[in-house]
C-alpha cells in the first residue's frame, strides 16, 4: 500500500513537470555542456579584461559592477575567474583525451596480445598506481621544465591507469562472450567482430569514461598550478589565481579565494553530471527506468 | 605455507616495482631542462663567480655526469641507507625525511582514519537506506566533495576559523617563537586539527560512494531478504549480514587510497605552511633538489605499496572463502 501511494506521488510529480527521466537527464545534460560553452567562449573574450589592471579600483568587495570584486592590481576578478576556468578546460580536456587514447590502446593491447603483454601492461598500472598522482605530476612538470606541456603530459600520464583496466575487463569479458566466440565459428575476421561486435558496446563505456576524466583532471591541474609548477602568471588558469589568492587571503579578502574557488566546482560539477547523465542514457540497463 | 608463499611473492614483486619506481623518478629528474645553478645560484651570482668556483658548485650539483653512473650510485647509497644530502637544506636527506615524515604521518594517521570511518559508516548508512533523505544527503555530500579541490576547502577554513573566529592557528605545525623543546603534544595535536579536518572530509568520499554501491548490492541479495523475513532488526540485520561482506571491499579501498592521502597531504600541507612530507616535495621539486625529492618518492611509493600489501593480506583474514586461495585479484 505504501509503495503503491509512492508511486502514484511520483507519477503526479512527473504529470506536473511533464517531463519523464530520459527527458530530465537530457535537459541536465544540455544545461551542463552549454555552461560549459559559455565559460569557453566568455574566456575567449574576455582575455584582454582580465588583464586590465586599474588601480583607481582596487581590493572592490562583490558589489553590482564587479560581482567576483578586484583585486590588489584592481583586475576585474570576475573577468580572470571565466578566463582562466576556460585555460583550465581546455588544459583538462586535451590531457584527458590524450590519457583516454592511451587508455584505450593499452587496455585493447592488454586484453587481446596474449599473456605477455597482459603482464607488462598490468605491471605498468601497478607502477604508475604505486607513486602518488600528486608526485608523479610534480616528477612529470620538472622534468618538463614546467610550462604547459608538463601540465597537460603529467595529467595524461597519470589518469590513464582506471580506464585502461576498464576496457581491458570489458575486452576479456565480450571475448568470452557466446555471440563472439560464434561469430569466430562462422568464420568473421578479427576485425570484422571487433568493429561489429565489440566496438558497439565499447565506444559507449570508452565515452563516458573519457568525460568522467574531465573532473580529475581539471582537479589535478589546478592543484599543480596552485603548487606552482604549472603556468606562468601570465597565463591565469585558475589554479594560479587561488595560488595568488593565497596570500592576499589572511588580510580578509575573502572574495579573491571564494568565488574562483566556487566556479571551479560548479565547472567540475558539470563535467560529473554530463558523464553520468550520459552513461544513463546510453546504458540500455538503466535508460527505460 | 601457501601464505609464506603469497607473501614472498608480493614482496618481490613490491621489491621490482620500487626498483621501477626509483628509475622512472630518476629518469624524469634527469630529463628536467631546468638548470639546478640557474634556479638555485641565479643568473647574477653566476655572472660574478669565478670558473673555478662555477665548476665547485657544477659539482655540487651533478651537473655533467653521465646518468646512468649517477643512478647506479645513487642507488649504491640508498641500499646502505644513505640517501644523499639534501641540496636545499644542506643537512642529511635521511635527516630531513624523518622530522618531516613524522609531521606528516601524524597527520595522515589521523585522516585516514577518520575519513575511512567516516566514510564507512555515511556509506553503510546511505545504503541501507537507499532513496530516503540522508542517502540523498551522503550522495550529494559526496558529489560536492570529490568535486572540490582539497586546497581550496583547506582555504576556506583558513579563512574562516584562522582569520575570522581566530580559534585555530593559521599555519605551521608548531606555535611560532618557542623552542622546539618547550613545544607541548597538545600545541602540535592543536596545529594539526585544521590540517587533519581538511584530509579527512576530503577522503570520505571515495570510500562512501563504493561502500553504498556495495551495501546497495548485499541489501538485494536472498539473504538479506530471508533475514527480514525472519523478522530481523535494522541494527541485527547489519550486524549479522552487511558488516563483514561490506568491509573487506571497503578495507581494500581505504589502504589503496593512501596514494590519493598523500597527494591531499602535499596540497593541504601547502596552504597550511604545515612542514610535512609533501611540503618539502614541493620545495624539492621547484628548486630541483634531486636527491630530496627522489627519497620521497621512494618513501611515499613504499608507503602504498605496503598499503596495497596489507590490504592483500587483509582480505584473507576477513573473508574466510579466500582465506585458502591466497591470492585476492
Amino acid at each position: 500500500m505504501k509503495a503503491f501511494a509512492k508511486k502514484q506521488k511520483t507519477g503526479l510529480t512527473l504529470k506536473k513537470s511533464g517531463w519523464n527521466q530520459r527527458q530530465r537527464l537530457l535537459f541536465w545534460l544540455i544545461a551542463a555542456v552549454l555552461f560549459l560553452m559559455a565559460v569557453c567562449i566568455g574566456g575567449m573574450f574576455l582575455d584582454e579584461a582580465a588583464k586590465t589592471t586599474d588601480f583607481s579600483r582596487k581590493n572592490i568587495a562583490p558589489c553590482l559592477a564587479y560581482p567576483f570584486g578586484t583585486d590588489w592590481l584592481g583586475r576585474n576578478m570576475f573577468a580572470r575567474t571565466i578566463r582562466g576556468l576556460s585555460i583550465s578546460i581546455v588544459i583538462g580536456i586535451s590531457a584527458a583525451a590524450v590519457s583516454a587514447v592511451l587508455a584505450f590502446i593499452l587496455g585493447v593491447v592488454s586484453a587481446t596480445m596474449g599473456k605477455a603483454a597482459d603482464t607488462m601492461v598490468t605491471w605498468f598500472i601497478d607502477l604508475v598506481m604505486g607513486i602518488p598522482h600528486m608526485l608523479l605530476l610534480i616528477l612529470v612538470c620538472v622534468a618538463c621544465g614546467r610550462g604547459l606541456k608538463g601540465v597537460i603530459l603529467g595529467v595524461a600520464l597519470t589518469h590513464w591507469t582506471s580506464l585502461a583496466r576498464l576496457i581491458r575487463g570489458e575486452v576479456l569479458q565480450l571475448k568470452e562472450q557466446q555471440y563472439i566466440k560464434m561469430a569466430r565459428k562462422l568464420g568473421k575476421s578479427n576485425l570484422y567482430i571487433a568493429m561489429k561486435h565489440m566496438a558497439p558496446h565499447l565506444f559507449p563505456q570508452f565515452v563516458v569514461g573519457l568525460i568522467l576524466l574531465f573532473p580529475h583532471a581539471i582537479l589535478h591541474e589546478s592543484g599543480i598550478t596552485f603548487l606552482g609548477f604549472g603556468l606562468s602568471n601570465e597565463q591565469p588558469a585558475i589554479g594560479i589565481i587561488l595560488s595568488e589568492a593565497m596570500k592576499y587571503m589572511i588580510t580578509g579578502k575573502w572574495w579573491l579565494a571564494l568565488f574562483p574557488g566556487l566556479m571551479l566546482v560548479l565547472t567540475v560539477v558539470c563535467f560529473y553530471a554530463i558523464g553520468e547523465n550520459l552513461r544513463k542514457l546510453v546504458d540500455p540497463a538503466s535508460a527505460h527506468k | 605455507m601457501k601464505t609464506a608463499k603469497f607473501i614472498t611473492k608480493q614482496m618481490i614483486k613490491m621489491f621490482l616495482l620500487l626498483l621501477a619506481v626509483s628509475i622512472v623518478a630518476f629518469a624524469l629528474m634527469t630529463a628536467s631542462p631546468v638548470d639546478p645553478l640557474q634556479a638555485n645560484v641565479g643568473q647574477t651570482a653566476l655572472g660574478s663567480m669565478s670558473p673555478e668556483q662555477i665548476q665547485k658548485l657544477e659539482e655540487y650539483w651533478g651537473v655533467g655526469q653521465p646518468p646512468v653512473q649517477r643512478y647506479m650510485a645513487w642507488l649504491k647509497d640508498f641500499i646502505r641507507g644513505d640517501m644523499g644530502v639534501s641540496l636545499l637544506y644542506r643537512q642529511d636527506v635521511t635527516k630531513v625525511i624523518a622530522v618531516k615524515l613524522a609531521n606528516s604521518l601524524f597527520l595522515m594517521i589521523i585522516a585516514w582514519v577518520m575519513s575511512g570511518l567516516l566514510g564507512f559508516i555515511l556509506g553503510a548508512l546511505a545504503g541501507m537506506n537507499r532513496g530516503k533523505l540522508i542517502d540523498k544527503v551522503v550522495r550529494g555530500y559526496c558529489l560536492l566533495i570529490s568535486s572540490t579541490p582539497a586546497f581550496w576547502i583547506a582555504m576556506l577554513f583558513l579563512i574562516i576559523f584562522g582569520v575570522w573566529l581566530k580559534i585555530l592557528p593559521i599555519g605551521l605545525s608548531v606555535p611560532i617563537g618557542v623552542e622546539a623543546s618547550g613545544v607541548t603534544f597538545l600545541d602540535r595535536v592543536y596545529h594539526a586539527i585544521l590540517p587533519a579536518f581538511t584530509l579527512s572530509i576530503t577522503g570520505i568520499s571515495n570510500i562512501a560512494m563504493h561502500t553504498r554501491e556495495k551495501m546497495i548490492d548485499i541489501c538485494e541479495s536472498d539473504y538479506m531478504l530471508f533475514a527480514k523475513a525472519r523478522g530481523e532488526s535494522t541494527w541485527e540485520i547489519f550486524k549479522n549480514h552487511g558488516f563483514r561482506n561490506v568491509l573487506a571491499p571497503a578495507m581494500t579501498l581505504q589502504f589503496a587510497s593512501i596514494s590519493e592521502i598523500f597527494g591531499g597531504s602535499v596540497l593541504v600541507e601547502q596552504v597550511f605552511s604545515y612542514p610535512g612530507l609533501g611540503q618539502a616535495a614541493v620545495s624539492a621539486g621547484l628548486g630541483s633538489d634531486m636527491p630530496l625529492l627522489m627519497a620521497i618518492t621512494m618513501i611515499s611509493a613504499l608507503l602504498v605499496f605496503g598499503g596495497n600489501l596489507i590490504a592483500n593480506l587483509l582480505y584473507g583474514v576477513i573473508d574466510p572463502r579466500i582465506r585458502r586461495g591466497g591470492a585476492v585479484r
